[in-house]
């Protein structure tokens, strides 16, 4: 059967639902993955993001978040390992009217992609980046990733990896991606407002989601997943608003110079008004990078949301406007005159 | 003032301009070029310089050159050994003296052959007293000294006075060779139009060079050479680089199709990066890209998305790009790879040129990965070419893979300008319909449909893994892969039938017939010819198509009793040649970073004949 019989709907500008976005192929990951939220909260979000299906592309490289366009009836490319930003760059530039999308996964987008990854960021290509970062290789049956946790034992380190792991949100801000934000495979609410957030942002958009791999790596992100220890181990960042957590809501950050602190706001300890506001549009990265750095220092609970969103021009708006101003200044291309140049001269 | 020098009429000559890499000898010898192709001579160029931008001063490392042969009648080659050379410096000497034609004429900078210099190029003695440059004409002038003396009141510094020796060195070649000084003159102006002093000093240059020929008594004669009799026309003088790019220009618009070059910077692959990168106002968008990968991928993703994609560079670009193109054969879009061969493995000799890429282009890939893969054969060659590579990706959906050289690329010649309307268009479709759509389905081509993003009711995927004949549907099904293999293969051999046969020229009943591919047609055809003014009796015929081979290419092979193949690599062409026709080749190869000397060739014909009869 193909998979992409043509929507009778899809040319005026309709409503669409999470189906419209649903393609014929059936879902091959593993039962219980966490990739099956992000599709399904991706797959509700698109018919609110207010693009016309035919515009969409979602571009992969390899490994198990890749197979993830398959997935999306909307156009598609499966690409090869680690490059699914240059892809969509390719795709973006030569033609900015498109939505594109790359669905990553730690080792694709780290590993042997990173190289692609911090160019995208630098340049503020329009791409929308989400990595499912699961901390783990799943496709090739369960290496550590360059998102480990040092010490990590698997078939290919039995003995605990001995190299500290990327950060991922650190790298994004180092690089100047111009949206940088945090969510969870298993808060579908969150995740669904992130995506709808980035939707939004002209420019690079990357979204880090901490996804489980039951099969490899299960229960990574438990502490901050499971009801009874999340409360106590994730603050959620919301814009002009202090940062407070904890069961009672009884905890709040502080920021003592360059050092964050978890303070007690039950005991007298400090008051809301001595928290860090969390503030997405600071122009200086420094604050969004010291939230990024929250995951290094067991004392401080995991920060989801955004983490940072700056207005910069886009790469691929930029790019076409110096190609239209030249149009202006020299003219439409003429071939006679493209030809006919440099020294001539005539055999009679 | 000497009156009445002689002016002797030549037919042709071959002039090698060389000195260190600072000295401008590529700016020297382009501007001579353009001047001579204004004067109406045949021509053809080879600029040869050194990896280093700035090698140690006065060494032989840090030589460049620049080497030109004009003529009143059709050349095909920058000449095998040099009439004449300009050395601006021990160490030009050095490298370049060898090369030379018996006889030969060199100009020396006699105030750059100081103790220190001659040390540096590596002399034990003076060359110029040591008897060792006995049966050259060696004119020594005075070039540094006459060039000071010429601006000392030009208000620069002694260092930049020095840096003008090579307007003066020029102007005395234009007197040489009665070329008018004017389009320098004219380029003088326009180039240093912001920098009005080095704009004065260089013009002074030019002419003091210039009336230093007519007044010195070194010089007893001056020469001519009369305009070629080339077909009616107008001309140009372009590089195979910039043949290449206007190329792709002119194919956008010939398609309709916005261009796209997704590039990372290599030797000697670049030019064409800057060449398109002028051109925006045709609507070209020019991608440098982070790494080679992201280049060929971004490509893949134009392409994707509808845009006429290319990505140009050279030998280790291309082992970078391998994996990517195996996702374009796999996704069957509309690729075109370009790679200006150099010398290889690894690093190589990335200013020197090879035509070591031949396999990396037909089977460098893992799996059964067909592309077609076409060669330019001269400079202005790379134009049609170019053409064509759009031509045949388009209506296929399929991976071209362009091999240039550093040969063709850097050197130059004649370009008969053809008229924009002239040059057929390039007919693409993309598909529109959604009834009965199907990514994967096949046209009488085979080939797949090209539709793209933002069409609505033709969304679908596609990727590197195998995909199921016409629906396009991952499929790991034996029998599907074993016939997509087979589709693939089927498509790009079919080309065949839509390619020139492969043309015999020269003694068409000879037993004799000289092959080879891409860059080497001037020294091959330039050998045939002389051969057979010789009185030998050659064929000769030429591949520009190597993946699918021309359909006649059996038959012609067939024909001849003893087949040469040469190439600049070890017999790559004659691998493919025997394995698939299997004729016994006898296989002409030279892997010295260098183009053949026509002389190499003749003298290979010669061997094989067993003397001319005449």
């Amino acid at each position: 059967m193909i998979d992409n019989q043509p929507k009778e709907n899809s040319q005026e500008k309709i409503k669409y639902t999470a189906k419209d976005f649903t393609s014929s192929q059936d879902v091959r990951w593993c039962p219980g993955c966490g990739d099956y939220s992000i599709l399904a909260q991706v797959q509700r979000t698109s018919p609110d993001l207010g693009f016309k299906k035919e515009n969409v592309v979602w571009v992969s490289g390899i490994g198990c978040s890749s197979r993830f366009p398959y997935y999306m009836d909307t156009y598609g490319i499966h690409g090869i390992h680690g490059r699914a930003p240059a892809i969509a760059t390719g795709v973006k530039v030569n033609n900015p009217n498109l939505d594109v999308w790359v669905a990553t996964g730690d080792g694709d987008l780290l590993s042997i992609g990173g190289n692609h990854f911090i160019h995208a960021c630098r340049r503020n290509v329009d791409i929308k980046i989400l990595l499912f970062n699961n901390k783990i290789y799943g496709l090739t049956k369960g290496q550590y990733s360059p998102t480990s946790e040092k010490g990590k034992k698997t078939k290919s380190t039995p003995f605990g990896s001995v190299d500290f792991p990327f950060n991922p949100l650190s790298l994004a801000l180092g690089a100047e991606a111009t949206f940088v934000a945090r969510s969870l495979d298993r808060d579908p609410k969150h995740l669904q407002a992130i995506i709808k957030r980035a939707s939004e942002h002209a420019g690079t958009a990357f979204i880090e989601i901490y996804q489980n791999c039951n099969i490899f790596n299960d229960g990574a992100f438990e502490l901050y997943t499971e009801k009874d220890t999340k409360p106590d181990n994730v603050v959620f960042l919301e814009h002009g608003k202090p940062m407070i957590f904890g069961k009672n809501q009884d905890k709040g950050i502080k920021l003592e110079g360059l050092n964050p602190k978890v303070v007690d706001l039950a005991n007298g300890e400090a008051s809301v008004n001595d928290l860090w506001i969390h503030d997405e549009f600071d122009e200086s990265p420094a604050r969004a990078f010291i939230l990024a750095q929250f995951t290094e220092n067991e004392n401080m609970p995991l920060p989801v949301g955004v983490f940072r969103q700056i207005k910069r021009s886009t790469y691929d708006k930029d790019f076409h406007e110096q190609i239209e101003r030249i149009k202006k200044v020299k003219g439409e291309g003429d071939l006679k005159k493209l030809l006919f140049a440099g020294n001539m001269w005539t055999v009679n | 003032m000497k009156v009445g020098k002689e002016v002797l009429e030549l037919s042709d000559v071959t002039v090698r301009f060389a000195g260190d890499s600072g000295d401008g000898m590529q700016l020297t010898g382009t501007q001579f070029t353009n001047t001579t192709a204004l004067v109406g001579n045949d021509l053809s160029t080879l600029p040869d310089y050194p990896a280093e931008i700035r090698a140690p001063v006065g060494t032989t490392y840090g030589v460049s050159g620049f080497q030109l042969h004009f003529s009143s009648s059709d050349i095909q080659t920058p000449g095998d050994s040099p009439d004449i050379l300009v050395a601006m410096n021990p160490a030009a000497l050095k490298v370049n003296v060898k090369d030379l034609k018996h006889n030969a004429a060199i100009i020396i900078n006699i105030n750059s052959f100081d103790a220190r210099n001659l040390k540096l190029a590596g002399y034990d003695t003076n060359p110029l007293e040591d008897g060792s440059l006995e049966g050259y004409n060696v004119v020594q002038v005075p070039l540094s000294q006459q060039t000071s003396k010429a601006l000392e009141d030009s208000g620069l510094s002694a260092k930049e006075i020095s840096r003008c020796k090579n307007f003066f060195a020029l102007g005395m070649m234009y007197w040489l060779y009665s070329r008018p000084i004017e389009p320098t003159l004219k380029w003088i102006k326009d180039k240093f139009k912001d920098t009005p002093l080095l704009a004065a000093a260089n013009e002074k240059a030019l002419l003091a060079g210039y009336y230093f020929g007519e007044n010195t008594e070194l010089f007893t004669t001056r020469y001519q050479v009369e305009p070629a009799k080339l077909p009616k026309g107008i001309y140009r003088n372009i590089s195979g680089n910039e043949a290449l790019a206007i190329g792709f220009v002119t194919a956008s618009v010939k398609s309709g199709l916005p261009l796209f070059l997704g590039s990372y910077p290599i030797t000697p692959a670049s030019d064409i990066l800057h060449e398109l990168s002028k051109h925006k106002n045709f609507g070209v968008r020019t991608f440098q890209a982070e790494d080679e990968i992201a280049a060929i991928t971004s490509a893949i993703g134009a392409a994707f998305s509808g845009a006429l994609a290319i990505t140009t560079t050279s030998g280790p670009g291309v082992a970078l790009k391998t994996e990517a193109i195996g996702l374009a054969v796999m996704t069957e879009l509309p690729l075109i790879i370009i790679d200006v061969q150099r010398g290889g493995p690894s690093t190589g000799l990335p200013t020197k040129t090879e035509q070591s890429d031949l396999q990396q282009a037909i089977n460098g890939r893992n799996g059964e990965a067909p592309v077609v893969v076409i060669a330019a054969c001269t400079p202005a060659d790379c134009f049609n070419m170019a053409l064509e590579a759009a031509r045949l990706a388009t209506k296929y959906m399929v991976p071209v893979l362009y091999l240039s050289d550093g040969y063709i690329a850097n050197g130059s010649e004649p370009w008969k300008i053809p008229e924009p309307d002239s040059i057929p268009g390039i007919e693409v479709k993309f598909r529109t319909e959604k009834e009965g759509f199907a990514p994967y389905m096949r046209d009488e081509n085979l080939a797949r449909p090209w539709a793209i993003p933002g069409t609505a009711g033709l969304e679908h995927r596609i990727g590197g893994l195998e995909k199921s004949n016409v629906s396009g549907n991952v499929s790991y099904d034996p029998e599907n892969h074993e016939f997509m293999v087979r589709l693939r293969a089927q498509k790009v051999k079919n080309i065949e039938n839509d390619i020139p046969e492969l043309e015999v020229t020269g003694d068409i009943d000879a037993d004799v017939l000289v092959i080879g591919w891409g860059g080497t047609y001037g020294s091959i055809t330039e050998a045939v010819s002389r051969a057979r003014r010789n009185g030998g009796r050659v064929a000769q015929a030429h591949f520009k198509y190597l993946n699918p081979f021309p359909k006649n290419t059996g038959e012609v092979l067939n024909k001849y009793k003893h087949i040469i193949c040469a190439e600049l690599n070890m017999g790559q062409l004659a691998k493919f040649l025997k394995s698939e026709y299997l004729v016994d080749i006898d296989s002409f190869t030279k892997i010295q970073g260098l183009p053949f000397k026509s002389s190499e060739i003749e003298k290979k014909i010669e061997t094989v004949i067993g003397g001319y009869s005449k």
